[in-house]
């Protein structure tokens, strides 16, 4: 089959790579529709992953159709169109029971990896690296689906490939942000990134009731769509000086939830950003965590600092000392997405999430090195390059 | 600067050591029980104290102890090799080949608790990668031993 393989850093190609297998008796096989960049894929792209081989098959945000089952799959049947989260968990485990499933302790094949780095390890991921469990990723025809009467669920017949595409990552991912934030009604919400994620959590932030959501960025077509598609409020931060923004719209108080939704390639303006790209470059310090200090100095006291941007290792000038005499929460987590796809199914099907505007460029799968160009280096407007095999 | 940065990682690797097997603590971490903990209760994962197939197979190289989990978080099971494992440069050697015994233990421990959780053992996409390169095999190398190392 074809698919988009990780060749070495900013370097991606369509190859031929062999067919998947049913390799457990609870595997499903799944016909690709529809499969999305996501920002995390970046760091894998940039090299600072460092667990990628040339040849592996990127990609974890995705929908398809159902084409063979293991003789254990109970739920699914050949035909079933479903959406896939980007997690594997099994369902079954101490963590899965308790709704965490991106700490599932059985869906990563090679736990010793993480292990040694963060002392226990986390669920596998599709296309996420060897660290993760080198499951191959979605760019590609085919996929195999572990576990898949966990991971895979029904799409409603009212809900398009195209929303119910971004209930696989993004949404989850964003609705965990503000779920997991302990966003309440009448809170005042900052989200740091307006790409997938941050826009899908601050929509889940006004589900939740927060009375004003604002979103941060540099790019501006990026936040005159929030502004468009959610009716939220943005500031770019390249115009602005956000801590006193946020102070001056929260009445001096700071955001009660402030959601990161960058990760460890964060930018900012003026020279620190150019000292934090050369300490990264030389391996000094892993991650760049500039949106993730603002968000800690700008949350107001008591607050909660959910980060939902990808961090893989050590990060320098991390302000403890405000988390600490602010009693501030901090919390984290890759998605639970089994947690909560089949309620974010329902709200698209009633129309109260959209999603599909975040496709900016749908294209062919052999036109994917072209859509990681748009998508790494922002151009022409892209949000998300969608790629059908 | 380069120097400095992984001279701070030696460091902080060698402290990790030193907090894990250190100070003469090598001989305890030899011998140390390896254990994972299984949802399900211990009745389940020993019916009739029958040991859980993966470890019944290291047969008498293994110590085995079952105990229930507190909070009712199921059952914890633990096991490590009579005869401790190789250190130094052999331990090295045997654990990139394979043969270290507390790998095998950490494979069946594994293995006991995704069948008990589950009802089967996870197997990795094959073949791994679309292609085999130089630069590579240090992971390659890595994740064939993955799961019979890291922190159990």
């Amino acid at each position: 089959m074809r698919a988009l393989v990780w060749e070495g850093v900013n370097e991606v190609a369509v190859e031929q790579v062999s067919d998947p297998q049913v390799q457990n008796r609870q595997d499903a096989i799944l016909k690709v529709k529809l499969s999305s960049v996501c920002g995390s894929d970046l760091h894998q792209l940039s090299g600072y992953i460092p667990f990628m081989r040339a040849g592996d098959v990127i990609g974890h945000e995705f929908m398809g159709e159902i084409v063979e089952v293991g003789p254990e799959v109970r739920r699914h049947q050949v035909g079933d169109r479903v959406v896939v989260c980007s997690v594997i968990a099994c369902g079954r485990c101490w963590f899965c029971e308790k709704g965490l499933f991106s700490l599932c302790e059985n869906g990563n094949t090679n736990p010793a990896i993480t292990q040694s780095m963060w002392g226990y390890h986390p669920a596998g991921i599709f296309g996420y690296s060897h660290a993760m469990g080198g499951f191959k990723g979605s760019h590609a025809e085919y996929v195999r689906l572990p576990f898949a009467d966990q991971i895979a669920f029904p799409i409603p017949d009212g809900v398009d490939d195209m929303t119910a595409l971004f209930a696989s990552d993004s949404a989850p991912t964003g609705w965990m942000g503000a779920d997991m934030g302990g966003v309440q009604p009448g809170d005042v919400v900052a989200v740091w990134g307006c790409g997938a994620v941050g826009q899908m959590a601050a929509r889940a932030a006004q589900l939740l009731g927060a009375e004003r959501v604002i979103l941060i960025d540099r790019f501006d077509y990026r936040l005159q769509m929030a502004e468009r598609e959610l009716g939220a409020e943005v500031l770019n931060y390249e115009r602005t000086d956000i801590d006193g923004e946020l102070r001056e719209r929260t009445g001096g108080r700071g955001p009660d939830v402030c959601i990161e939704a960058i990760g460890m390639e964060a930018h900012t303006p003026g020279p620190t950003y150019r000292y934090e790209q050369a300490k990264q470059l030389l391996r000094l310090e892993t991650d760049r965590p500039h949106a993730l200090r603002q968000a800690i100095l700008a949350c107001r006291k008591a607050g909660t600092v959910f980060v939902l941007g990808v961090f893989a290792g050590m990060v320098d000038k991390f302000p403890m000392g405000a988390v600490m005499n602010k009693g501030l929460t901090l919390r984290s987590a890759q998605q639970h997405g089994e947690r909560y796809i089949p309620m974010l199914l329902e709200r698209m099907a009633r129309g109260e999430l959209k999603t599909a505007h975040l496709a900016t460029h749908p294209m062919s799968l052999d036109e994917g090195p072209r859509g990681y160009d748009l998508f790494k280096n922002k151009k022409d407007g892209c949000v998300r390059s969608v790629f059908h095999p | 600067m380069v120097l400095a940065g992984v001279g701070a990682g030696v460091l902080a690797v060698r402290r990790m050591t030193t907090r894990q097997v250190g100070d003469g603590a090598a001989r305890v971490a030899r011998d140390r029980w390896y254990t994972v903990t299984v949802n399900r209760p211990p009745e389940e994962v020993a019916p009739t104290g029958r040991l859980p197939e993966p470890l019944t197979r290291l047969g008498d190289a293994v110590e085995v102890r079952i105990r229930p989990a507190p909070g009712g978080r199921g059952t914890e099971l633990a096991a490590r090799p009579r005869t401790g494992g190789p250190s130094g440069l052999g331990g090295a050697v045997a654990r990139a080949a394979g043969s270290d015994p507390r790998q095998a233990v950490r494979t069946a421990l594994r293995q006991a608790k995704q069948l008990a959780e589950t009802g089967e053992v996870l197997e990795p996409d094959t073949p791994p990668t679309s292609r085999r390169t130089l630069r590579n095999l240090p992971l390659e190398l890595a994740t064939r031993r993955a799961r019979g190392e890291g922190r159990l």
